[in-house]
């Protein structure tokens, strides 16, 4: 089973990678763009587990290691 | 099998095909072709430069390890040596240079801690086209970024260097490291694969599709094809490399290794002939056992991924479990992948079939070897020709528009992004003259020089050899610091133009005779060959990495002036040369004209000047004359001065005003001096026959220079700061 | 009093705090190792800079798995003195021993330099050499050193004066120039509730010989050693 997890700032963070993102999309033509937030992507390969028992370990993982709760807000997805 | 296309990829020519199988008895397969292709690169090989390097000095009473180990090693005295080496990663560094300096200060690291040292310091010298262009912005910023990611992860402190722009690096940056260990006298390792039966271990990374044929790719000129040279490039990993080396000095230090060499560019494939024939040994190994990180990878793949943060160890079979319980420790696994051999070849399983039976010795000793053909380069003539330049009423714009050029201006913008203090060893924070490096709990210090300035080199090489070593030494009198050993950075053009031959040559004979003359041995060094991108070559570029001794770390001196009212001395003579300088450059937009002369005798004087007066006490502060001239020199005391104090001048040469001010005449350097001592260090340079002249003093908040009595510039150290200060943050100031 | 400096995969300041405590503060220091559970009867540990496990998920994110680190916060629960400085104080946070978190440097850049910095509280055992208002000329050498808060808790943390140290100007004055990374109230070094637990930025221990620069470094040394006098 293959999870896909996907951190990124909370809303109220300042994301200044982002920032610098959009404005250099800005600078390229690309007027429509609105906004740019960046984050990181985990790939989990899982083996052993049911997809129920993922679905609770797996926001465990996410708040207990790969997303730091203060600043970071978390998604995922069972990609296969 | 193996055609025509088969060796161009390879880099071969049939010549050389020729002579592999007539050194193995029959045709290589396409896994032994490839080992030849990388040890019989340039890169590999020196095959177009070792007959040259021949003329320089390498011996030397102090010198431990000359050339041709990982790195050169020079006794210190107490039990202490150093050990130290500048290499280059100019292409990677182009194609990817985040990536390319990352994995160029990894590679150096490793060089120096395979040897049982601890690495205390990095520098850099990197060369970057104008910043005018969008594409040298990114490259600068990437090559920073990527030396500044690996050194301050590993926590070796970057403590200095230096950055030039020139159009020539446009198309093709420069990114030469330097580094510098240190080690027990008698707690060095060399790269030996002694005594049949002994295990070889691998350790670190496990081995991936990276690179393959990087070696190679540095030895090639670059084509319009750059983008698929892309996949080539490695990516580093500073804190597998962090382990590895705590590991490996924890093995060296109870003694369990026999030899260890690390996998830089070419490998296992380098590696494994270089040890063995170091020893004249052979050895067998199963690529089976080589750790992977992808599947499916052929044997030669494997022989030539350049994978990084891999070392190859050779241990006694009854101390193989102790150094395998030190890696575990550091959670790096030593797998044993074979063992030394009696006789002298390399034989390579994998899959229970010999895929690879080779002499070692025929792979790394018996690469031909060419004198290429040289030839004076037809631009000489015109552009050492250099007409006369409009003399100006004052130069207080000029003196502030120079100091704004980004060769000369401040680097803070990019030394505050290298921890240049961890190790808390840094006595002089970057920016001066020669880096200063304490040695714990003694009395004696360590100092580093990098020089090169290529514009001189290319309008006479051998000029510019001879002023790059006499400059890096310039700078460590200036500090207090006697040379002790030189490693050299050589990075050309393609070396089969005769053009760039001849360049090559001319600079090894300058360099030659100023080691020879300042008697400071060469340890070791780089040469980069084939610095050209479409068809375009970089102007010749030694880059000279000095070390030096500070006998009392208490009397080391740094550039800044230290108080008001002290006697602003200058010792050495003005003369009227304007070609090669900043100056005209910057100003006039021409890179023309000839270089200042250097009279090596006369240089060497100036430093046992300098640093007689250091011992004696007599000044307070020294700093040398440059790219700039005199008067960016002068500014650059104001600046580094704590208080930013001023000064107030007035000369007398005989010479024309722009010559005076920012003319870049060899051999001088300008000192301080209190009241008292001013009147003994004259006397003292009189006895020495050393020229020195007491130009005025420094004090107040302005850059006074008189010429005859009439004021020539006349500036507030605000304005003139903030134009230095400011004009490289100014192009990268994000918006 | 005895110091134990901390080593995680990828420490590399733990070096030079064993020296600097040892051989210029004089003071009986030994190591010790992450995957140990032995403090070795320290009176003070020391988490020290560096970029442990490579800071390669986020800044001292991996450390705190470590299993000394079970160890360090019973210790510090039981008010044991615990020093965590520059990849040391990411690591206090991601633990949980302070609160905030860090992000990258306002200018995007890893930043090396001398600043300044403004004792705010001389009242902890960590300070109490210094005194109110005092600049000391320490250096920083960080990435993510850009800390932030929610507001209740930046509020918490003034009420109780847990900010024991703010990056300032040469003459004390904070401002944004001077606030070179960008934190939060212009943040330095905090210490917890019970104050026997602080983390700071900037790197004392390269600030203790003058012929590295400065010697204010000590001061936080001194008054850790000198808390029973």
């Amino acid at each position: 089973m293959k999870v896909r997890i996907l951190v990124s700032y909370k809303k109220s963070i300042l994301d200044p990678q982002g920032q610098t993102v959009k404005n250099a999309l800005l600078t390229m033509g690309y007027n429509f763009i609105q906004d740019v937030r960046q984050g990181k992507v985990f790939e989990l390969e899982l083996e052993g587990i049911s997809q129920e028992e993922a679905r609770k370990v797996i926001p465990e993982i996410s708040d207990k290691a790969l997303a730091n709760p203060i600043i970071e807000k978390f998604s995922w997805e069972i990609i296969e | 099998m193996i055609d025509k296309k088969i060796l161009d990829e390879h880099n071969l020519t049939v010549e050389e095909y020729k002579r592999i199988v007539q050194l193995i008895g029959r045709e290589p397969n396409i896994t032994e072709l490839g080992i030849f292709s990388l040890m019989w690169s340039e890169h590999c090989s020196y095959k177009s430069s070792k007959m040259h390097l021949k003329k320089l000095p390498v011996r030397g009473k102090n010198v431990i390890q000359g050339p041709g180990e990982n790195a050169g090693i020079i006794d210190i005295g107490d039990g202490m040596a150093i050990v130290f080496k500048i290499e280059s990663h100019n292409h990677p560094s182009f194609i990817e240079p985040y990536q390319g300096a990352a994995t160029g200060a990894g590679g150096i690291l490793r060089d120096i801690f395979t040897m049982g040292a601890r690495p205390i310091a990095l520098l850099d010298s990197l060369r970057f086209g104008p910043l005018s262009k969008p594409r040298n912005k990114t490259v600068m910023e990437g090559v920073i970024s990527g030396i500044a990611g690996y050194g301050n992860s590993i926590g070796v402190p970057t403590v200095g260097g230096d950055v030039y722009f020139n159009g020539c690096y446009s198309l093709n940056p420069l990114v030469n490291v330097f580094c510098l260990g240190i080690a027990e006298k008698d707690k060095i390792f060399y790269a030996k694969a002694e005594g049949a039966g002994n295990l070889v271990l691998y350790v670190g990374s496990k081995t991936g599709r990276d690179g393959i044929h990087g070696a190679t790719m540095a030895s090639a000129e670059f084509g319009e094809d750059l983008e698929q040279k892309r996949p080539n490039v490695q990516v580093g990993d500073p804190f597998k490399e962090k382990l590895l080396l705590e590991a490996c000095l924890e093995i060296m230090a109870r003694d369990l290794v026999v030899g260890i060499q690390d996998m830089g560019a070419a490998g296992l494939t380098c590696s494994t002939t270089e040890m063995a024939a170091k020893s004249g040994s052979g050895m067998e190994i199963d690529l089976d056992l080589v750790p992977q990180r992808e599947e499916g990878m052929t044997p030669y793949e494997i022989m030539l991924s350049e994978s990084q943060e891999r070392m190859l160890i050779v241990a006694k079979k009854n101390k193989v479990r102790e150094v395998q319980e030190i890696f575990s420790k550091w959670d790096l696994d030593a797998v044993i992948i074979g063992h030394v051999s009696d006789g002298d070849r390399l034989k390579v399983k994998a899959g229970g079939e010999t895929v690879v039976d080779i002499p070692v010795d025929a792979v790394v000793n018996l690469c031909p070897v060419y004198e290429r053909e040289s030839v004076i380069p037809s631009y000489m003539e015109s552009a050492t020709r250099l007409d006369p330049l409009p003399l100006m009423e004052n130069y207080d714009q000029t003196f502030v528009k120079l100091l704004s050029s980004p060769t000369l201006a401040d680097k803070e913008w990019v030394y505050r992004q290298y921890d240049h203090m961890v190790q808390v060893n840094t006595a002089l924070l970057p920016g001066g003259d020669a880096s200063i490096l304490r040695l714990k709990n003694k009395k004696k210090a360590l100092a580093v020089a990098l020089d090169g300035n290529s514009l001189y080199s290319y309008l006479n090489p051998r000029t510019g050899g001879k002023i790059a070593v006499a400059e890096a030494c310039r700078n460590l009198a200036c500090v207090g610091a006697r040379p002790v050993g030189v490693t050299n950075c050589l990075n050309f053009g393609n070396p089969e133009k005769p053009e760039i031959m001849w360049q090559f040559k001319e600079v090894i004979e300058g360099i030659a005779e100023a080691c020879k003359t300042f008697d400071i041995p060469v340890t070791g060094g780089n040469v980069s060959f084939y610095n050209d991108t479409e068809g375009i070559s970089i102007f010749p570029t030694p880059v000279l990495g000095v070390v030096g001794i500070i006998e009392d770390m208490n009397k080391a001196l740094t550039p800044g002036f230290q108080e008001e009212e002290s006697s602003v001395i200058l010792l050495g003579e003005n003369k009227d040369e304007l070609g090669a300088s900043e100056y005209i450059k910057h100003v006039f937009n021409m890179e023309k004209g000839r270089p200042p002369q250097i009279d090596l005798n006369k240089e060497r004087q100036i430093h046992e000047f300098c640093l007689e007066a250091i011992a004696l006490e007599l000044i307070e502060s020294a700093h040398d004359v440059s790219e700039g001239g005199l008067a960016v020199c002068l500014a650059e005391c104001s600046f580094f001065s704590r208080q930013k104090i001023g000064f107030s001048l007035n000369l007398h040469d005989d010479i024309p005003p722009d010559a005076l001010l920012f003319g870049e005449t060899q051999s001088r350097i300008v000192v301080t001096a209190k009241d008292g001592n001013s009147k003994k260090l004259l006397e003292l340079a009189e006895k020495r026959k050393v020229k020195a002249t007491e130009m005025g003093k420094t004090g107040g908040d302005r850059m006074i220079i008189s010429h005859l009595d009439k004021k020539i510039i006349d500036v507030s150290i605000n304005e003139a700061h903030k134009a230095w200060k400011e004009s490289i943050p100014e192009v990268f100031r994000m918006r | 009093m005895k110091f134990g400096v901390v080593i995680f995969p990828g420490s590399n300041c733990d070096h030079d705090t064993y020296y600097v405590l040892k051989d210029i503060m004089k003071q009986e220091t030994t190591f010790l190792w992450h995957k140990e559970h032995d403090l070795k009867n320290v009176d003070c540990v020391i988490l020290p800079g560096g970029f442990s496990y490579g800071d390669y998920l986020r800044s001292g994110a991996i450390a705190k798995f470590s299993p000394l680190m079970l160890e360090v916060v019973e210790f510090a629960n039981k008010g044991g003195l615990v020093l965590g400085i520059c990849n040391g104080f990411q690591v206090l946070l991601e633990l949980g021993l302070l609160p905030g978190a860090m992000l990258r440097n306002k200018n995007l850049k890893f930043l090396c330099q001398h600043v300044h910095i403004k004792v705010e509280n001389n009242k902890t055992l960590f300070t109490r050499k210094g005194k109110k208002g005092q600049v000391l000329k320490i250096p920083i050498a960080h990435y993510e050193g850009n800390y932030i808060a929610p507001p209740d808790t930046i509020q918490e943390l003034k009420a109780n004066g847990q900010i024991i140290f703010r990056y300032c100007d040469a003459e004390g004055h904070l401002n944004e120039e001077a606030n070179v990374n960008g934190s939060l109230e212009s943040i330095a070094g905090l210490v917890n509730t019970s104050g026997n637990i602080m983390g700071m930025m900037p790197h004392p221990e390269r600030a203790s010989e003058m012929i590295l620069g400065s010697e204010d470094g000590k001061i936080i040394f001194d008054s850790i050693i000198n808390k029973l006098v």
